[in-house]
Protein backbone atom coordinates (compact mmCIF):
# COMPACT_ATOMS: atom_id res chain seq x y z
CA UNK A 1 0.00 0.00 0.00
CA UNK A 2 1.43 3.27 -0.86
CA UNK A 3 1.90 5.54 2.07
CA UNK A 4 2.16 9.39 1.12
CA UNK A 5 5.81 11.19 2.40
CA UNK A 6 5.70 14.40 1.20
CA UNK A 7 3.50 16.67 -0.53
CA UNK A 8 2.82 20.62 -1.01
CA UNK A 9 2.25 22.43 1.98
CA UNK A 10 -1.25 23.81 2.26
CA UNK A 11 0.34 27.34 2.87
CA UNK A 12 1.20 27.41 -0.69
CA UNK A 13 -1.32 28.43 -2.79
CA UNK A 14 -2.92 25.94 -5.25
CA UNK A 15 -2.33 28.10 -8.54
CA UNK A 16 1.15 29.31 -7.72
CA UNK A 17 3.77 30.66 -9.56
CA UNK A 18 7.41 30.51 -8.18
CA UNK A 19 8.88 33.49 -9.61
CA UNK A 20 12.30 32.72 -8.47
CA UNK A 21 15.10 32.21 -11.44
CA UNK A 22 16.07 28.25 -11.48
CA UNK A 23 18.27 27.14 -8.21
CA UNK A 24 17.65 29.88 -6.36
CA UNK A 25 17.18 29.07 -2.67
CA UNK A 26 14.00 31.59 -1.94
CA UNK A 27 11.96 29.11 -3.65
CA UNK A 28 12.98 26.84 -0.64
CA UNK A 29 12.98 29.22 1.93
CA UNK A 30 9.19 29.76 1.14
CA UNK A 31 8.43 26.14 1.42
CA UNK A 32 10.37 25.78 4.81
CA UNK A 33 7.90 28.77 6.11
CA UNK A 34 4.84 27.35 4.48
CA UNK A 35 5.52 23.50 5.69
CA UNK A 36 6.25 25.28 9.61
CA UNK A 37 2.79 27.45 9.20
CA UNK A 38 0.91 23.84 8.40
CA UNK A 39 3.05 21.77 11.07
CA UNK A 40 1.91 24.85 13.87
CA UNK A 41 -1.60 24.49 12.38
CA UNK A 42 -1.44 28.25 12.32
CA UNK A 43 -2.39 29.28 8.54
CA UNK A 44 -6.14 30.38 9.43
CA UNK A 45 -4.41 33.35 11.56
CA UNK A 46 -1.57 33.84 10.09
CA UNK A 47 -0.96 37.67 8.37
CA UNK A 48 2.75 37.64 6.42
CA UNK A 49 4.51 41.18 5.85
CA UNK A 50 6.09 40.94 2.81
CA UNK A 51 8.83 43.54 1.48
CA UNK A 52 10.33 45.02 -1.13
CA UNK A 53 12.70 42.98 -3.42
CA UNK A 54 12.62 39.51 -4.61
CA UNK A 55 10.21 38.41 -1.43
CA UNK A 56 8.28 41.21 -2.98
CA UNK A 57 5.95 38.26 -4.79
CA UNK A 58 5.57 36.25 -1.13
CA UNK A 59 1.38 37.16 -1.89
CA UNK A 60 2.18 35.28 -4.87
CA UNK A 61 2.87 31.67 -3.01
CA UNK A 62 1.66 32.05 0.52
CA UNK A 63 -1.74 31.13 1.20
CA UNK A 64 -2.19 33.42 3.58
CA UNK A 65 -2.90 36.78 4.39
CA UNK A 66 0.48 39.30 3.22
CA UNK A 67 0.50 43.33 3.94
CA UNK A 68 3.09 44.91 1.21
CA UNK A 69 5.57 46.95 3.36
CA UNK A 70 7.58 49.61 1.95
CA UNK A 71 11.39 49.25 1.20
CA UNK A 72 12.92 48.25 4.98
CA UNK A 73 9.34 48.82 6.45
CA UNK A 74 8.61 45.45 7.23
CA UNK A 75 9.20 44.81 10.89
CA UNK A 76 7.09 48.69 11.53
CA UNK A 77 4.11 47.16 9.84
CA UNK A 78 4.17 43.84 11.75
CA UNK A 79 4.71 45.73 15.07
CA UNK A 80 1.26 47.63 14.10
CA UNK A 81 -0.17 44.63 12.72
CA UNK A 82 0.55 42.61 16.14
CA UNK A 83 -0.68 45.16 18.29
CA UNK A 84 -3.74 45.62 16.62
CA UNK A 85 -4.58 42.33 16.24
CA UNK A 86 -2.32 40.61 19.53
CA UNK A 87 -4.20 37.22 18.30
CA UNK A 88 -2.62 36.56 15.16
CA UNK A 89 0.71 35.14 13.79
CA UNK A 90 2.55 38.22 12.15
CA UNK A 91 5.93 37.02 10.16
CA UNK A 92 8.25 39.22 7.76
CA UNK A 93 9.64 37.41 5.11
CA UNK A 94 12.76 40.16 3.82
CA UNK A 95 15.70 40.18 1.94
CA UNK A 96 19.06 41.30 3.18
CA UNK A 97 18.82 44.37 0.95
CA UNK A 98 15.66 45.35 2.72
CA UNK A 99 16.24 44.07 6.55
CA UNK A 100 19.79 44.78 6.91
CA UNK A 101 19.88 47.88 4.96
CA UNK A 102 17.24 50.67 4.79
CA UNK A 103 15.51 48.74 7.35
CA UNK A 104 18.46 47.89 9.76
CA UNK A 105 16.97 50.93 11.85
CA UNK A 106 13.33 49.65 12.51
CA UNK A 107 14.35 46.13 12.38
CA UNK A 108 16.91 47.27 15.55
CA UNK A 109 13.94 48.89 17.37
CA UNK A 110 11.20 46.50 16.52
CA UNK A 111 13.46 43.70 18.51
CA UNK A 112 14.41 45.83 21.17
CA UNK A 113 10.81 46.45 21.81
CA UNK A 114 10.76 42.82 22.06
CA UNK A 115 7.55 42.89 19.76
CA UNK A 116 6.25 39.46 19.80
CA UNK A 117 7.12 38.74 15.66
CA UNK A 118 9.21 36.44 13.51
CA UNK A 119 11.49 37.89 11.27
CA UNK A 120 12.85 35.65 8.25
CA UNK A 121 15.93 37.15 6.39
CA UNK A 122 17.09 35.93 3.16
CA UNK A 123 20.95 36.63 3.09
CA UNK A 124 22.49 36.31 -0.60
CA UNK A 125 25.34 39.32 -0.10
CA UNK A 126 23.82 40.91 -2.98
CA UNK A 127 20.74 43.00 -4.38
CA UNK A 128 18.49 40.28 -6.65
CA UNK A 129 16.01 42.01 -8.01
CA UNK A 130 17.86 45.09 -9.52
CA UNK A 131 20.52 43.16 -10.85
CA UNK A 132 23.36 42.69 -8.53
CA UNK A 133 25.01 45.52 -7.00
CA UNK A 134 26.98 45.24 -3.67
CA UNK A 135 24.59 45.08 -0.86
CA UNK A 136 25.47 45.64 2.98
CA UNK A 137 26.35 41.81 3.43
CA UNK A 138 28.37 41.47 0.35
CA UNK A 139 32.03 40.23 1.00
CA UNK A 140 35.14 41.48 1.08
CA UNK A 141 36.82 40.81 -2.44
CA UNK A 142 33.16 40.30 -4.06
CA UNK A 143 32.57 41.65 -7.58
CA UNK A 144 29.03 43.11 -8.20
CA UNK A 145 27.61 45.17 -10.88
CA UNK A 146 28.85 48.41 -8.37
CA UNK A 147 32.02 46.91 -6.94
CA UNK A 148 33.33 45.64 -10.40
CA UNK A 149 37.01 45.42 -8.88
CA UNK A 150 35.75 43.52 -5.99
CA UNK A 151 34.24 45.07 -2.47
CA UNK A 152 37.38 46.69 -0.73
CA UNK A 153 36.77 47.48 2.70
CA UNK A 154 38.75 51.14 3.06
CA UNK A 155 36.03 52.46 0.38
CA UNK A 156 33.24 50.77 1.10
CA UNK A 157 33.69 48.65 4.76
CA UNK A 158 32.87 45.63 5.91
CA UNK A 159 29.66 42.95 5.59
CA UNK A 160 27.03 43.27 8.17
CA UNK A 161 26.39 40.58 10.55
CA UNK A 162 23.32 40.96 11.50
CA UNK A 163 22.72 37.57 13.98
CA UNK A 164 25.88 38.77 15.60
CA UNK A 165 23.94 42.20 16.22
CA UNK A 166 20.74 41.03 16.82
CA UNK A 167 21.71 38.55 19.30
CA UNK A 168 22.82 41.07 21.52
CA UNK A 169 19.33 42.90 21.94
CA UNK A 170 17.73 42.20 25.09
CA UNK A 171 14.43 41.89 23.09
CA UNK A 172 14.96 38.85 20.96
CA UNK A 173 13.75 35.03 22.10
CA UNK A 174 15.31 33.37 18.52
CA UNK A 175 18.46 34.28 16.56
CA UNK A 176 19.78 31.44 14.37
CA UNK A 177 21.53 31.23 10.85
CA UNK A 178 21.24 28.47 8.53
CA UNK A 179 21.96 27.72 4.81
CA UNK A 180 19.61 25.63 2.60
CA UNK A 181 22.93 23.67 0.37
CA UNK A 182 21.98 20.18 1.25
CA UNK A 183 18.84 18.33 2.23
CA UNK A 184 20.30 18.20 5.79
CA UNK A 185 20.57 21.70 5.86
CA UNK A 186 17.30 22.48 5.10
CA UNK A 187 15.76 19.73 7.62
CA UNK A 188 17.76 22.32 10.22
CA UNK A 189 16.55 25.30 8.66
CA UNK A 190 13.21 24.08 9.17
CA UNK A 191 13.46 23.22 13.35
CA UNK A 192 15.22 26.78 13.32
CA UNK A 193 12.15 28.57 11.41
CA UNK A 194 10.01 26.64 14.09
CA UNK A 195 11.50 27.52 16.93
CA UNK A 196 11.51 31.60 15.57
CA UNK A 197 8.02 30.66 15.48
CA UNK A 198 7.20 29.24 18.80
CA UNK A 199 9.18 31.94 19.89
CA UNK A 200 6.19 34.31 19.39
CA UNK A 201 3.48 32.17 19.77
CA UNK A 202 5.08 31.25 23.21
CA UNK A 203 4.97 35.42 23.76
CA UNK A 204 8.82 35.12 24.79
CA UNK A 205 10.02 37.90 21.96
CA UNK A 206 11.24 38.37 18.69
CA UNK A 207 12.49 35.55 16.91
CA UNK A 208 14.66 35.64 13.87
CA UNK A 209 16.38 33.41 10.97
CA UNK A 210 19.17 34.37 8.89
CA UNK A 211 19.03 31.97 5.58
CA UNK A 212 22.29 32.18 3.74
CA UNK A 213 20.75 31.44 0.05
CA UNK A 214 22.25 31.67 -3.13
CA UNK A 215 21.83 33.98 -6.15
CA UNK A 216 23.03 32.04 -8.98
CA UNK A 217 21.75 34.91 -11.54
CA UNK A 218 23.62 37.66 -9.85
CA UNK A 219 26.88 35.44 -8.87
CA UNK A 220 26.64 33.98 -12.84
CA UNK A 221 27.34 30.68 -11.04
CA UNK A 222 25.47 27.22 -11.67
CA UNK A 223 23.28 26.22 -8.65
CA UNK A 224 25.72 23.63 -7.68
CA UNK A 225 28.22 26.47 -7.64
CA UNK A 226 26.54 28.72 -5.69
CA UNK A 227 25.90 26.12 -3.32
CA UNK A 228 29.77 25.33 -3.22
CA UNK A 229 30.21 28.71 -2.57
CA UNK A 230 27.56 29.19 0.61
CA UNK A 231 29.35 26.13 2.18
CA UNK A 232 32.54 27.87 1.62
CA UNK A 233 33.57 31.15 1.34
CA UNK A 234 30.09 32.56 3.16
CA UNK A 235 29.79 30.48 5.96
CA UNK A 236 33.51 31.55 7.18
CA UNK A 237 32.56 34.97 6.97
CA UNK A 238 28.73 34.75 8.21
CA UNK A 239 28.80 31.14 10.99
CA UNK A 240 25.83 29.58 11.00
CA UNK A 241 24.36 27.97 14.04
CA UNK A 242 22.21 28.68 16.59
CA UNK A 243 22.91 32.49 18.20
CA UNK A 244 20.75 32.75 20.90
CA UNK A 245 17.91 30.29 21.68
CA UNK A 246 15.52 31.30 24.70
CA UNK A 247 12.38 28.71 23.26
CA UNK A 248 14.48 25.39 24.57
CA UNK A 249 15.47 27.62 27.92
CA UNK A 250 11.58 28.47 28.28
CA UNK A 251 10.68 24.55 27.85
CA UNK B 1 9.43 0.92 -3.87
CA UNK B 2 8.56 4.72 -4.18
CA UNK B 3 6.94 7.04 -6.70
CA UNK B 4 6.74 11.27 -7.40
CA UNK B 5 4.68 13.40 -8.94
CA UNK B 6 6.54 15.52 -10.76
CA UNK B 7 5.06 18.35 -12.94
CA UNK B 8 7.00 19.13 -15.57
CA UNK B 9 5.58 22.46 -16.45
CA UNK B 10 6.92 24.52 -12.83
CA UNK B 11 10.61 22.64 -13.56
CA UNK B 12 13.02 25.60 -14.24
CA UNK B 13 15.93 22.87 -14.81
CA UNK B 14 18.28 23.74 -11.96
CA UNK B 15 18.81 20.00 -11.39
CA UNK B 16 19.42 19.70 -7.77
CA UNK B 17 17.17 17.04 -7.06
CA UNK B 18 19.49 14.94 -9.95
CA UNK B 19 22.37 16.17 -7.18
CA UNK B 20 20.13 15.13 -4.26
CA UNK B 21 18.34 11.78 -5.38
CA UNK B 22 20.92 8.97 -3.62
CA UNK B 23 19.78 6.36 -6.32
CA UNK B 24 20.18 8.46 -9.64
CA UNK B 25 16.47 8.06 -10.47
CA UNK B 26 16.24 11.42 -12.31
CA UNK B 27 17.73 13.29 -15.51
CA UNK B 28 17.29 15.63 -17.92
CA UNK B 29 14.56 15.15 -20.21
CA UNK B 30 15.41 15.70 -23.72
CA UNK B 31 12.04 18.04 -24.67
CA UNK B 32 11.34 21.55 -23.54
CA UNK B 33 8.13 22.01 -21.28
CA UNK B 34 5.85 25.28 -21.08
CA UNK B 35 8.86 27.15 -19.44
CA UNK B 36 11.35 26.57 -22.21
CA UNK B 37 13.49 24.55 -19.47
CA UNK B 38 15.00 20.93 -20.10
CA UNK B 39 13.16 20.07 -17.24
CA UNK B 40 14.18 16.63 -15.02
CA UNK B 41 12.12 13.07 -15.64
CA UNK B 42 12.26 10.08 -13.97
CA UNK B 43 14.45 7.52 -15.62
CA UNK B 44 14.68 4.41 -13.49
CA UNK B 45 11.02 4.32 -12.04
CA UNK B 46 11.80 0.55 -9.87
CA UNK B 47 15.11 1.92 -8.48
CA UNK B 48 12.98 5.06 -6.11
CA UNK B 49 12.82 4.30 -2.82
CA UNK B 50 10.65 7.29 -1.59
CA UNK B 51 12.79 9.27 0.57
CA UNK B 52 11.76 12.44 -0.77
CA UNK B 53 15.06 14.14 -0.58
CA UNK B 54 14.38 15.37 -4.61
CA UNK B 55 10.75 17.02 -3.60
CA UNK B 56 13.34 18.47 -0.18
CA UNK B 57 15.86 20.52 -2.51
CA UNK B 58 13.43 21.30 -5.81
CA UNK B 59 12.50 25.10 -5.09
CA UNK B 60 10.10 25.69 -7.30
CA UNK B 61 8.22 22.90 -6.09
CA UNK B 62 7.68 21.01 -9.04
CA UNK B 63 7.49 17.68 -7.05
CA UNK B 64 4.36 17.84 -5.72
CA UNK B 65 3.87 14.54 -4.11
CA UNK B 66 6.34 11.43 -3.15
CA UNK B 67 4.49 8.32 -1.96
CA UNK B 68 6.38 5.30 -0.37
Amino acid sequence: MEQLVYKKPDSIKEDFKISFCPGCDHGNAVKLVAEVLDELGVREKTIGIASVGCSVFSYDFFNVDIVEAPHGRSMAVATGVKRSKPDKIVFTYQGDGDLASIGIGETIHAMTRGEKVTAICINNTTYGMTGGQAGPTTLIGQVTTTTTKGRKAELSGYPLKISEIFKEIDGTAYVARVTLDSPAAIMNAKKCIKKAFEAQIKGIGTGFVEILATCPTNWKMTPQEAHARVRGEMSEVFKPGVYKDKVSEAK
Amino acid sequence: MGRIVLNRDKCKACYLCVDACPKKVLEEDKTVNKLGYYPVRVNNQEECIGCAMCARVCPDIAIEKVYR
